[in-house]
């Protein structure tokens, strides 16, 4: 397939235009990739997500598809002859993987934001102390879904690993701004090695922005998109 | 094999609606306990420890929250009647409609919903601004869906009975017909629909709830500042 037949219109930065770009290398994927300037949205941004107006925005064949996990299982189900699936073939595990991606979304994404927002040394403390309750759920999660594999998808990077992996980033700034191990041997020592191998993926490594460069960009939250 | 199939849900929630329609409209066999949430049931609790929500299917013993997720994982595990399109693409739209009727319309009706005054003014803006994107999605099609019923179209179905229960308790219309003519069109087609008709919880009841509901919000407004 050409080149030009898929279009991603994103910010680097960003955690959730990384989830549509993981998807599109695993399944061996050429695309553009066009870097939107989200003080300026382009014409084709405006056009193809008048919805929301935001990225990603995946554009194959001229249609686009919008939200960054609708995209992800877009692009498996899109070019499910190629390459590995993302999410899982099980109906039963593929709702478990929907259900802590979505968790993710709102859970992590707000309680990581929470720290940001936090104004003070002892809201910060709460903030923190609540995100690592987030986590040690997502390490039982990880347990669970792994069932003693490398990934949340098993021995391959799937839809979980996906959802959540795309923040890695902007835990790693969150932990170098705030000085504090989010991630730890003790309370999560299943994700802290994940977390490793995931950054790690030939699938991710390419796309993953460094640490240095968010922390600069790194105002207040997170990009929202 | 004996199927087990049972749906924790209350008698007036929206989203244990949603398992209860597509349950129905598989000709599924389940049983449903309707909760009572100021006491919840070890079987529930049990369940859905993260959330503690309704609804929770139970699938074999096995349990899944989350409406959507409830929604995808029957329309895979139970393959008749389809409620989600083969294409990709067609399924992505789907899936974002079901997406922005909870993150956008549920988000700016329950504002328009609970706030007073000159908020309650801009709610409202907003959440008729939320519902023309509606009225646009819904240009040459009878349902989101399509011809048929779809995802979208029992993510949004709420929508067909508790306006009207909305807009009771606040004494403002929120979908007149002259602006809406296709969401108003969509509203009472589908709740007329085979399945959809018998099951909707008694109107009065309902307003009586949201009433109450509303009020500490009347009562707040109303203390001097």
């Amino acid at each position: 397939m050409a080149k030009s037949d898929v279009k991603v219109l994103g910010f680097s930065p960003s955690p959730f235009v990384m989830r549509a770009r993981i998807a599109l290398k695993i399944k061996s994927v050429e695309y553009e990739f066009l870097e939107e300037n989200l003080g300026s949205k382009s014409e084709l941004l405006l056009k193809s997500n008048p919805v929301h107006k935001k990225i990603p925005v995946l554009i194959h064949n001229d249609k686009p598809v919008c939200e960054s996990l609708i995209i992800v299982e877009y692009v498996d189900e899109a070019w499910s002859s190629s390459g590995p699936s993302i999410l899982p073939s099980d109906p039963y595990d593929r709702a478990v993987a929907r259900f802590w991606a979505a968790y993710v979304d709102e859970k992590w994404f707000s309680a990581l934001r929470d720290i940001g927002s936090a104004n003070g040394a002892e809201a910060k403390k709460a903030a923190i102390e609540q995100l690592i309750e987030v986590l040690v759920l997502l390490e039982d999660a990880f347990v669970k879904c792994s069932k003693g594999k490398p990934f949340f998808g098993g021995n391959q990077i799937g839809f979980l690993d996906i959802a959540f992996g795309s923040y890695l980033g902007w835990l790693r700034v969150t932990e170098k701004i705030n000085e504090v191990k989010l991630l730890d041997e003790v309370k999560t020592p299943g994700l802290l090695k994940w977390a490793e191998r995931f950054c790690a993926d030939a699938a991710v490594k390419d796309v993953m922005p460094e640490t240095d460069k968010l922390a600069k960009l790194r105002a207040s939250a997170p990009p929202s998109s | 094999m004996a199927e087990e199939v049972k749906l924790l849900k209350t008698w007036s929630s929206p989203f244990g609606l949603r398992a209860f329609w597509i349950l129905k409209l598989k000709g599924v066999q389940f049983d449903f306990i309707d909760e009572d949430l100021s006491n919840k049931s070890p079987l529930l609790l049990q369940s859905n420890p993260v959330y503690k929500k309704v609804p929770v299917l139970i699938h074999n013993g096995k349990p899944i929250s989350e409406s959507l997720v409830i929604l995808e994982y029957v329309d895979e595990t139970w393959k008749q009647n389809p409620l989600l399109p083969e294409d990709p693409y067609e399924r992505a739209r789907a899936r974002f409609w079901a997406k922005f009727g909870e993150d956008k319309v549920l988000v700016s009706i329950w504002n328009a919903f609970i706030k007073q005054g000159k908020e309650q003014e801009e709610a409202i803006g907003l959440a008729i601004e939320t519902l023309k994107f509606l009225e646009e999605e819904l240009k040459g099609k009878r349902f989101f869906g399509g011809e048929k019923i779809g995802l979208a179209d029992l993510a949004l179905g709420w929508l067909a009975n508790l306006i009207g229960v909305f807009e009771e308790v606040i004494g403002v219309k929120l979908i007149e017909k002259e602006r809406f003519p296709l969401l108003s069109a969509w509203m009472q087609e589908f709740a007329e629909a085979p399945v959809i008709k018998e099951s909707w919880p008694p109107h009065e009841k309902l307003v009586t709830k949201f009433r109450a509901i509303r009020e500490p919000y009347v009562a707040a407004a109303a203390q001097p500042k």
